[in-house]
This record gives C-alpha cells, sequence and structure tokens, in this order.
C-alpha cells in the first residue's frame, strides 16, 4: 500500500523548484521592468481601449494581453504591479515576522505578566474581522505603501506571536533550557541563544507563508481602491477594473488573477514544502 | 461545580477581549482625517450649520467624554446614528446581520459537505491516484484565500458559463413578501421554492469560495483522524465480523474520528465569518461586511464602531461556544 506521507515528499522538490523559479522569475520581472515592459504603464490612449490578447482577433501589435478600457498595455502593468507586490511582501513580511516572533518568544518564555499582556492582546486581536480592520487602519492612516505595511504589520503580527509562543513553552520545558539556566545565563540570554535557534524554522515557514498573505491583504486593499493612487498599477486594482468590466474584456481581470494565484500559491507551497524540510519527523 | 466555574472564567476573559475591542477600535477610528460633518452638508453651508451637526453628533466633545458618552449608551443598546443615513445604527446593522448570517451558515454547510465527502472518499480508496489527488487539491485549496477562489468562481460561473448569479442577493425585480432579512430561510418556510431557488442561486457562489479553504481544512483533519482510527483493534473487529469497507468507514470510524474535527471547526468558522467583509464586496452581495467597506469610504464613524463591534460579539460568542461545548463534551477537561 502507498502511504500518502512518501507520495508527498517524492513530489516535494518538484513543488519547491516550481514555486522557487516562479518567483525568481516574478522577482527578475519586477527589477527589470523599465526594461522588458513593452508599453509605458501608465499611458492611456482611447483609441486603444480594451484591446484583446495576442491570439484573439481584433489585437495590436505590442499589446500582448490586450489593453484595459482606458487603452493601458495589461503586460506592463502586471510587470509594474510585481513590483509593489513584492516590496510589500519583502518589507511588511519582514518586519511582521520580527515584531510576532519577538513577542511569541517573550511571552513563551519569560511567562509571567508579559506572557499574560501579549497573550490578552493577542485574544483582542482575534476578536477583530482582520478585512475590516486592514481597510480601516488605511482609512486611517490615508493610502500609501506605508501605510500598507503598518496596516499588515499591525494586524498579522498575532499570527507568529500566537505559534512562536506555543513552541517557546515547549522548548522552554526541555532539559537542555534547564541545563543553560544551571550554567547561570540569565533568561533574556537563554531565550536568545538557545530558544530562538530552535525555533528558527518554524519562524522561515511563517515567513514565507506570511509574503504571500501580504500579498493578498495588499490585493484586498487595492481592489478596494485604498491601497497607493490609483493611477499606479496594482494586481488588486486591475482586478477590480476586470471585475467591473468582465463581460466586455475578460483579460483585464484573467491575466492579473493568473499572476496573483501563482504568486500566492508559490509562497505557500514554498513555505510548506520549507516545513516538511525542517521537520525531522517527516524527513 | 468546577465547570460552572470555568465557565465563568472563560465569561470573563471573553468580556475583557470586547471591551479591549470597543476601545482600540473608538479611539483608532477618532483619528480617521476627514471631516464626516463637512462631507454631510452641502456645498455652501455656513460655519453655524457644520458647528450645530457636530454638537448634534457629539464630536465637539473632548475624546474621552465622547466614550464615555458611547460607551454608556451601548450598555443600553444604543449604539449611535449613522452620519450616512441618519438611521440608528442598530437598526442598520441588524437589517444586514441576517444576510450575512444565512451567507456564513451556507458555506459552513458546504464546506462540512466537502470536506467530509473528501475525507470519506479519501479513506475509502486509501492508497488509490483518487486519495493522492485529494490530498493535492486539498494542498491547493488551503493555499489560496478565499478572495481568489471568489475570483475564480466569478469567471468559471459568471462568464465562462454563466449559470448562477454573482453579485446581488435577489433578481432586484422580484416583489419580496417578507418580513424577515433572512430570505433564504424565510422562503423556505413560506414554500415560496421559485424565490428559494433565486436566492441561493445568488448565494451558491459567494458560500462556496468562502466554503474552499474550510473544506480543505475539514478534509484533511478528518482524514488524518480517519487514518488513525482505521488502524485501532475494534475496526479491525468489526472488519473481521464482514462488515463492507463502507460500512466500517462510516458507522465505526467515522464517530470515533469526528470529534478533533468539531473543534477546530468551530474555531475556523470565525475566520470564515471575517471572510465575508471581502467576499460581499466581491459580489455585491448586501451583507454586514459591504455595508462596513461602505462606512469606511464614507468615513461614517458610529456606523464602523457598530459593526466591527458586532463582529467581535459573534466571533468570542463562537468560540466561547465551542469552549463551552467541548468542556462539557469532555469528561477529562470538566474535571481538571
Amino acid at each position: 500500500m502507498l502511504d500518502g506521507r512518501s507520495a508527498i515528499r517524492r513530489k516535494l522538490p518538484t513543488r519547491l523548484v516550481l514555486s522557487a523559479t516562479w518567483l525568481t522569475l516574478l522577482v527578475l520581472a519586477a527589477i527589470f521592468a523599465p526594461l522588458i515592459a513593452p508599453k509605458d504603464p501608465l499611458a492611456q490612449d482611447l483609441f486603444l481601449g480594451q484591446l484583446p490578447p495576442f491570439w484573439v482577433q481584433g489585437h495590436e501589435p505590442g499589446y500582448f494581453l490586450g489593453t484595459d478600457s482606458l487603452g493601458r498595455d495589461v503586460l506592463s502593468r502586471i510587470l509594474y504591479g510585481a513590483r509593489l507586490a513584492l516590496t510589500v511582501a519583502l518589507i511588511a513580511g519582514s518586519i511582521t515576522c520580527f515584531i510576532g516572533a519577538a513577542m511569541g518568544l517573550m511571552a513563551g518564555f519569560l511567562r509571567g505578566w508579559v506572557d499574560i499582556l501579549i497573550s490578552r492582546a493577542i485574544d483582542i486581536w482575534m476578536a477583530f474581522p482582520p478585512v475590516l480592520f486592514s481597510i480601516l487602519l488605511i482609512a486611517v492612516l490615508g493610502p500609501g505603501l506605508w501605510s500598507i505595511i503598518i496596516a499588515i504589520v499591525v494586524i498579522d503580527w498575532t499570527r507568529f506571536a500566537r505559534v512562536i509562543r506555543a513552541e517557546a513553552m515547549t522548548q522552554g520545558a526541555m532539559d537542555y533550557v534547564a541545563s543553560a539556566q544551571v550554567a547561570g545565563r540569565t533568561r533574556v540570554s537563554t531565550m536568545l541563544t538557545e530558544i530562538l535557534p530552535n525555533v528558527l524554522p518554524t519562524i522561515v515557514v511563517l515567513l514565507t507563508l506570511e509574503m504571500g498573505i501580504s500579498i493578498i491583504v495588499e490585493a484586498i486593499l487595492s481592489f478596494v481602491n485604498l491601497s497607493i493612487s490609483t493611477d499606479d498599477p496594482t494586481w488588486g486594482g486591475m482586478i477590480a477594473e476586470g471585475r467591473a468590466s468582465i463581460h466586455q474584456a475578460w483579460w483585464v481581470l484573467v491575466f492579473p488573477l493568473i499572476t496573483l494565484f501563482l504568486t500566492v500559491l508559490s509562497f505557500s507551497q514554498l513555505g510548506e514544502g520549507l516545513k516538511d524540510h525542517f521537520d525531522p519527523v517527516l524527513r | 461545580m468546577q465547570f460552572l466555574q470555568s465557565a465563568l472564567l472563560r465569561l470573563c476573559t471573553t468580556l475583557i477581549t470586547l471591551a479591549g475591542v470597543a476601545v482600540i477600535v473608538f479611539f483608532v477610528i477618532r483619528v480617521v482625517p476627514g471631516n464626516p460633518i463637512a462631507m454631510m452638508l452641502p456645498p455652501g453651508a455656513t460655519e453655524a450649520d457644520v458647528a450645530r451637526l457636530t454638537a448634534l453628533y457629539g464630536l465637539d466633545k473632548s475624546i474621552p467624554q465622547q466614550f464615555l458618552i458611547w460607551v454608556s449608551g451601548v450598555l443600553q443598546g444604543d449604539f449611535g446614528t449613522s452620519i450616512t443615513t441618519k438611521q440608528p445604527v442598530l437598526q442598520l446593522v441588524l437589517s444586514r446581520l441576517p444576510a450575512t448570517l444565512e451567507l456564513s451558515m451556507m458555506a459552513l454547510i458546504i464546506a462540512i459537505l466537502i470536506g467530509g465527502f473528501m475525507a470519506l472518499t479519501g479513506t475509502r480508496l486509501r492508497g488509490s491516484k483518487t486519495e493522492a489527488a485529494i490530498d493535492v487539491g486539498h494542498g491547493m485549496a488551503l493555499s489560496v484565500p478565499d478572495f481568489l477562489w471568489g475570483l475564480i468562481l466569478i469567471l468559471a460561473f459568471g462568464v465562462l458559463v454563466p449559470i448562477f448569479h454573482i453579485s446581488g442577493r435577489v433578481t432586484p425585480s422580484l416583489p419580496l413578501p417578507f418580513t424577515t432579512n433572512f430570505y433564504l430561510t424565510e422562503s423556505l418556510m413560506r414554500l415560496r421554492f421559485d424565490l428559494w431557488l433565486d436566492i441561493a442561486a445568488h448565494m451558491f457562489m459567494p458560500a462556496l469560495a468562502l466554503a474552499i479553504p474550510l473544506a480543505a481544512i475539514i478534509g484533511q483533519l478528518l482524514k488524518q483522524s480517519l487514518k488513525e482510527t482505521m488502524h485501532l483493534d475494534y475496526v479491525t473487529l468489526a472488519r473481521t465480523k464482514g462488515y463492507s469497507e463502507t460500512h466500517v468507514i462510516l458507522r465505526e470510524a467515522l464517530p470515533n474520528a469526528i470529534l478533533p474535527t468539531l473543534t477546530l471547526v468551530g474555531v475556523q468558522f470565525t475566520f470564515l465569518i471575517g471572510g465575508t467583509v471581502i467576499i460581499e464586496r466581491l459580489f455585491s452581495y448586501e451583507g454586514l461586511g459591504n455595508m462596513a467597506i461602505d462606512a469606511v469610504i464614507n468615513r461614517d464613524l458610529p456606523l464602523i464602531q457598530g459593526i466591527v463591534i458586532l463582529f467581535a460579539v459573534i466571533f468570542t460568542g463562537v468560540n466561547l461556544l465551542v469552549d463551552l461545548t467541548y468542556a462539557a463534551l469532555n469528561p477529562r477537561l470538566r474535571h481538571a
């Protein structure tokens, strides 16, 4: 009988390779967007509105994936949109990871009133509807890159804190921690030199997943027209335009959607793949 | 006795959580830039008009004072007056709540049906290609959030094969004989199957989008529990008695494997309800979430406050219910 787990394990390199490849291509596309984008992503031409992609009758040469209702090139906008998406993923993901993991480590290992305070805060955060909370924060902070990043950090730190707190508690109860304490280390020094390295694999996995989540949050905020200025190309903004003109020009929705789907899927598969890789039981 | 004690303690932490939510949301939205009063008045309104309206909504007082007034109102069931519609917030919010509740419940039912079916099929066909396909399907469904599933469903069943409605809650031209806002439930009770079908056809796509990630979680966990149960001696005994494999899974293994999944469903259900905000927006579904986004865009402070508090009450309420049920069902926890 074939064991489900070994079946997953055999597939593991493939999904790691595939997701890493897609993300690498995306990063390159974002960096070199000005060089490879065929058109100016902001250039409007109402005479060239809603042109279909290259294999459909009625297309114009040069506009591979068609144009939106204002005549802007879909491909170029996707390439430029990748810049914002990846910037948000990288910066928001890292800051969220840093703050959330620090909170979780302190709560789980130092315990006492620190733990009570942080756990209460997590409870309160869990009672907020996350999407609504992020939209509210953007309304407060005003649109812009840093507002998106702050909103993501404020909302998602609990994702890290919850998991890392539980891990730190488990690790804290182990013998090696007790011996470090007997050797006369301070609690904080033990936390950083003994506990942190042991929860690091979990932190890396969570960080990878968080990058995908950040991209979704950014897309949702652009979708409700609250992320950055409305002219700048964002995947969420393109999706909102595509949703509005879905019966006239499906390509305006389909191509950014495919890009977003593959990117989020890749981050998630990368995270899951890393989790299996780090898990000694599975290995 | 101990159960009662822990239940009371749990109730207290829930109240503290709700108080925390109230404080945070109140102070966060007080820093919203833009004067909501100025937005309400027609251009050319005088300074005196602005001052009068500001006083009417209590916005001329200091923020701590405003907080005290708001809290004492909330405790008496008065959530203030919406700035955009000038109706009581509680009334507005309660008029939209049924739509969101029906959508969430339908999504939950779909998730349990799909997830349960996948887990049982995967267990029945252990080791086959079908099981591997189900595992991959679960992985995919979990990797992608409800927002993207919603968009994919819109493309697939709204444009490519247009068989479901992709916006609204009911066809606007239909005359509605309803006295409550629980359209789906009421149409069923009034035996108006024509209306029920129209409402269900509107609700199915958003509900499915919300259900897909939860279905995968249910499917994955239930399948795992079933797998562990299938190795137990009593299951082997049932098999040697000559029962069919399907009977063994459904009658012997399932009742024992289902408890962990039930607990998880409770917690995950709150995430699903949180997801309704953007899904309702995506499908132009007239529920609480859609109203909330409009309220944020219109800077309708009292309405935002009311909706966030209501969501928090629902979330903590569901969690409380799950914890208490679990404690009541599990004797080990009851006497701990």
